[in-house]
């Protein structure tokens, strides 16, 4: 079962390293995770992507929760929800593909954000699985690089994770 | 004030009595503010893995916290053991360590280890002190998060520069955190849930761990256990919650548990597990657990529940109040323990009592290790603490003194420490210097842990030192005797010191014991001697092994018995 899981956590140094330990300590996976500060610098916002069973998943929430710099926490995947991710992809553009690729990166809402005689590098944004499909699309032979920043999430609606 | 006088004012004013460590380069700050003041109690160890066992002993006796004060570098490394030794039995400590100065943090300085980085997986929380403005407030929610909730050890690393730097003094009375608040009451609509099937229990079984003993529960535990008539069983953290002496106890419970105890967990139909987390020494195989039983489960760690075994009545609270209020809802209510049923059960239990699976060869010539624990139980009346290292003793110790009290029985657990149980008298004996002091130890334990004689002839400590000593690693060598084939594989221990001689050397009494005749009369002389450390070392037989036993992978009622 794949899990976003979303945490509130005090801005301080150590307290990434401290969800990261538990992770590794426990044996659980994390498929992607990424953090900064919110609106309010005093706190830190986390998304974590995992993988378990049910079991498995109740107990990460829980060891989650039982850390003193965990503020607050919420299983995203529990109700309606948005996620999204941010590419920056580095494509070769010597083949005299630059059509293409401009084409197909404006398929995909990307934009073209740099540019030199024989490189684009777009930046996209959407559902992991549409990242996915961009870099299927592009063919791996084409691409000189690329940085997916890690799921991002919030609730549907009025619920809202905050203090 | 400097960091270093303001350190001594927070500990004085947490109501500290006691701190164990051992000084280095960047505590001197503090030692020479501690060595200006006589109110807090140093006590200067000879290893500082000897300094968290003592504030251990001392919080696991007294249920205060135990308080720690170690250098940089090795000062802390040492001590990492004895940290993890008590966050897996969940014992409330604070720890202070030296780092080297915050300029110098990261720069691979003399003595310097990442201190918060190497304990972050053995604490409940730490913290590194960058600013001496923070300092009180840091030790403030050191104690608090250390003692509530489920107890834990808690480390404050303190670099060089922030104890010398100035500023006003002030200690909060008390702290609040927005991320962490431990919940105490328990949900009333579960409890009720929990009182209605217990008292329609047919076969129930009750099984109780540390967290009695560190929630200070056995007072309502006994009370209610009484009220229901049902059986009962503790864990080897949970000894003492309930009166050993008591003929509704079972015994332990597990993998050395009793075949009644075990038995009766097997075949019980609903289970009130208080406090205790159905650890694998206690479970044998998951798969074979409680197969027909409903489970109530009361913790105080919501991450305890339903982490090994489902459970069908979680109850999340401190078990104290939770069985409180399960007291008051089994004298209001009409309903009341199933009468005939209860009979049949306790008849049932009764046959499995009649096996006697703690019995031994008593007519032997050689020292049955079993025997020295009975004699020890009577000649101290059973109200002796009673520390003890990690082993076959360690087994045999909780089996055969029946302990009636909470916080008597003082051992490692969780994290299973050879080296903890001298130390560890040496924390109690302080806290409690008019008591009975043993530790029940074994030739291989004891000498992980030896050099703390020397601080017990500072301190004149007279704690009784039981050395069961069969020349063997006794337990390792039991499961190569039983699953390797007897291929006794590096358990022997060879070039033994002389025990006697070597106790006399730091200035205390040594007897040693050969024949069964001679344990009573020893163990009588060593008492007698009420101001000295006497170091008995019983010569017992090589072979004894632990019974009952489960083997790996067997279910509770696939026991082993002698």
């Amino acid at each position: 079962m794949r899990r976003i899981i979303s945490l509130l956590l005090e801005n301080e140094a150590g307290a990434l390293s401290r969800v990261a330990g538990l992770f590794s300590a426990r044996g659980y996976n994390i498929e992607s995770l990424t953090v900064a500060p919110t609106e309010d610098p005093s706190l830190s916002r986390m998304t974590i992507v995992t993988r378990g069973s049910e079991e498995i998943i109740e107990q990460i929430t829980k060891q989650l929760n039982k850390l003193i710099d965990v503020v607050k926490l919420m299983d995203l995947t529990e109700g309606g929800h948005i996620e999204r991710e941010m590419m920056l992809i580095k494509i070769s553009t010597t083949d005299g593909n630059r059509e293409d690729i401009k084409r197909l990166s404006d398929i995909f809402r990307g934009r073209v954000i740099d540019v030199t005689g024989s490189t684009y590098t777009v930046e996209l944004t959407g559902a992991g699985d549409k990242l996915d499909a961009f870099i299927e699309a592009v063919g791996r032979a084409q691409i000189l690089e690329t940085v997916r920043s890690g799921v991002s999430g919030i609730a549907r609606g009025e619920k809202s994770l905050n203090i | 004030m400097t960091g270093a006088d303001i350190f001594v004012r927070c500990l004085r004013d947490e109501g500290v009595d006691f701190v164990f460590g051992y000084p280095g380069g960047a505590v001197l700050h503090i030692y020479d503010a501690l060595g200006q003041q006589d109110k807090l109690k140093h006590i200067l160890v000879r290893h500082e893995q000897g300094a968290t066992h003592a504030a251990d002993g001392y919080a696991r006796a007294t249920g205060r916290p135990g308080v720690v004060l170690v250098t940089s570098g090795p000062g802390l490394t040492n001590a990492v053991t004895g940290i993890a030794t008590a966050y897996m039995d969940s014992i409330p400590m604070v720890i202070f360590s030296g780092q080297v100065p915050t300029h110098l943090i990261g720069n691979d300085a003399f003595q310097e280890v990442d201190n918060v980085g190497i304990t972050r997986p053995c604490v409940k929380h730490n913290f590194l002190v960058k600013d001496v403005k923070d300092l009180a407030t840091t030790i403030k929610k050191a104690f608090y998060i250390a003692t509530t909730g489920r107890p834990g050890p808690v480390l404050v690393d303190l670099p060089k520069d922030v104890t010398a730097q100035k500023t006003e003094y002030s200690y909060p009375k008390q702290v609040t955190m927005r991320s962490y608040n431990p919940t105490v009451k328990g949900h009333t609509g579960q409890i009720k849930k929990a009182v209605k099937l217990l008292l329609s229990a047919q076969r129930p079984m009750i099984y109780t761990g540390g967290g009695v003993i560190l929630g200070n529960a056995a007072e309502p535990l006994t009370e209610l256990t009484r009220a229901l008539g049902y059986p009962i069983t503790n864990t080897l953290m949970g000894l003492g919650g309930y009166p050993a002496s008591d003929k509704q106890f079972l015994g332990m419970l597990g993998m050395h548990g009793t075949y009644e105890a075990n038995m009766a967990m097997h075949g019980c139909d609903v289970l009130f597990a208080v406090g205790a987390r159905f650890d694998d020494r206690v479970t044998g195989n998951i798969e074979k657990f409680c197969p027909t039983a409903k489970i109530i489960h009361i913790d105080i760690d919501p991450s305890s529940i339903a982490k090994n075994v489902k459970v069908d009545i979680p109850i999340v609270g401190c078990v104290d109040t939770v069985l409180r209020e399960m007291l008051d809802l089994l004298k209001e209510s009409k309903q009341k323990p199933g009468h005939d049923a209860l009979k049949a059960w306790w008849h049932q239990i009764n046959e499995w009592r009649g096996k006697d699976c703690l019995k031994y060869d008593d007519t032997s010539e050689l020292i049955k290790p079993q025997y020295v624990i009975e004699k020890l139980y009577e000649v101290t009346k059973g109200d002796a603490f009673v520390t003890s290292d990690v082993g076959q003793h360690q087994m045999w110790a909780a089996q055969y003194y029946g302990f009636d009290k909470p916080r008597r029985w003082i051992n490692s657990g969780g994290l299973g420490t050879m080296g903890f149980g001298l130390p560890a008298a040496m924390g109690v004996q302080f806290a409690y210097p008019d008591d009975i002091v043993a530790c029940v130890t074994g030739e291989g334990s004891i000498q992980m842990c030896i050099q703390e004689l020397s601080t017990c002839l500072q301190y004149k400590l007279p704690i009784k030192i039981i050395n069961l000593n069969n020349r063997y690693l006794g337990m390792v060598r039991q499961w190569q005797e039983f699953f390797y084939e007897k291929r006794y594989s590096m358990s022997y221990m060879e070039s033994l010191p002389d025990f006697v001689m070597l106790a006399e050397s730091y200035g205390h009494v040594g007897m040693k014991i050969e024949q069964p005749a001679d344990v009573e009369p020893a163990l009588k002389e060593a008492l007698k001697l009420k101001d000295r450390l006497v170091f008995m070392d019983f010569i017992t037989d090589q072979k004894e092994n632990v019974f009952p036993m489960i083997p790996a992978g067997a279910g509770l009622n696939e026991m082993i018995l002698l």
